[in-house]
């Protein structure tokens, strides 16, 4: 894990512009209406809740780019939904034909979020799960339900899901 | 008997798939041969076929003329957070206490 | 015709909940039973939705999303305690 101890910051007012953002469309989404009485509340509690509790996330997180972000979502949601008709399939097949394996997935992102939305992304998707982080966070265990060519899967993964996750949350490092 | 609407359809086809994968997803639970072969069934079929029923569920209580319902989608939500999460911390545990795989498991490894 | 697709639906995702109940008691190692559970726990999710639905009530909703919450909880839990022997450490 990157435990680099980040030199106190001194409290500010919104420290989570994105996140309280979120939060205030999940309080509306609680509530199931939009009036005047929920937005203040959940304006409030928005700015009221990442406030507190700024010192839990200490890195801040950047969007770097919307738009590649908002593609990556849909992507991963088309991905979602094909990979469960092929995992279906493979399901009601004949277990004896599947071949799974143990993949070591080198990983180029550096920021922990990053390699949680990507360890996420792949257990979603694909037949594969993500099933454990090497201690120096530079190697992902995923397993497979059944590849042909392990070598091919793992270069599928770092190009398809990999690549855009370091475009989103790391443009500004690299 | 009124006539069923494209909008009912929907609705039940929606619902239908989502049955419909999560009873695979179970079966996979129940059939596959080794634990990290049968974690695959409930993380992803499972997900989808909340999911699935989750925006029929969306769709039938928008349409009833009392305004949106889009609460639903936190439950979606929360599950396509929390899913990988689970199967993550599970699969860990599996490797944890060593449990057997099939024999057959590829290890691919690139410095290999 | 929704009623009718509602009931099989249902039926469909109760067939799921046992087979998952079978692999609950059948095991054979803890992470299967604790894998058993928490595909309960989102079959049941999906019942608790698809009964609303049949209801056409938003009762239910509430329910779920307890559920979704306490049985993510009880998996981490679970598979906490087999990886370190202690719950919180």
């Amino acid at each position: 894990m990157n435990t680099t101890t980040t030199p106190r910051r001194p409290r500010r007012l919104l420290p989570h512009p994105v996140l309280s953002l979120f939060m205030l469309a999940l309080w509306l989404l609680l509530a199931n209406q939009i009036s005047g009485g929920h937005l203040v509340l959940g304006a409030l509690l928005a700015w009221f809740i990442p406030f507190v509790t700024q010192s839990f996330w200490p890195q801040e997180m950047t969007l770097g780019r919307p738009w590649v972000a908002l593609k990556f979502v849909f992507l991963v949601l088309w991905d979602i939904v094909i990979a469960n008709v092929i995992v279906a399939k493979w399901i009601l097949g004949s277990p004896k034909k599947l071949k799974p394996a143990f993949m070591k997935i080198p990983l180029d992102l550096e920021q922990d979020f990053s390699i949680t939305v990507l360890a996420s992304t792949i257990s979603l998707t694909p037949g594969t799960v993500s099933a454990d982080l090497s201690p120096d966070s530079r190697y992902l265990l995923v397993h497979t339900l059944h590849t042909e060519d392990p070598a091919e899967t793992v270069a599928t993964i770092k190009q398809r899901y990999e690549a855009p996750l370091k475009e989103i949350f790391e443009c500004s490092t690299s | 008997m009124e006539e069923t609407s494209w909008l009912e359809w929907l609705i039940s086809a929606l619902l239908l798939i989502g049955a419909a994968f999560a009873l695979i997803g179970s079966l996979g639970l129940a059939r596959l041969p080794d634990f990290f072969m049968r974690l695959h069934g409930p993380t992803k079929a499972t997900t989808l076929g909340v999911g699935s029923i989750i925006v029929a569920s969306m769709v039938f209580f928008s349409t009833r003329g009392e305004g949106l319902s889009l609460h639903e989608l936190l439950i979606a939500l929360f599950l396509f957070i929390t899913a990988p999460v689970s199967a993550h911390i599970v699969a860990k545990a599996a490797l944890h206490v060593r449990l057997p795989y099939r024999k057959d498991t590829q290890n691919w490894d690139r410095d290999s | 015709m929704l009623d009718i697709v509602t009931q099989v639906a249902m039926l469909m995702v109760s067939l799921a909940l046992v087979l998952n109940l079978w692999r609950l008691l059948r095991g054979p190692s803890l992470p299967d039973r604790i894998l058993a559970l928490d595909t309960m726990y989102i079959n049941s999710i999906a019942l608790l939705v698809l009964y609303g639905l049949s209801q056409a009530s938003m009762l239910y909703f509430e329910a779920a999303l307890l559920i979704a919450l306490m049985g993510f909880v009880g998996t981490v839990a679970l598979s906490k305690y087999l990886l370190r022997g202690d719950i919180i450490e």
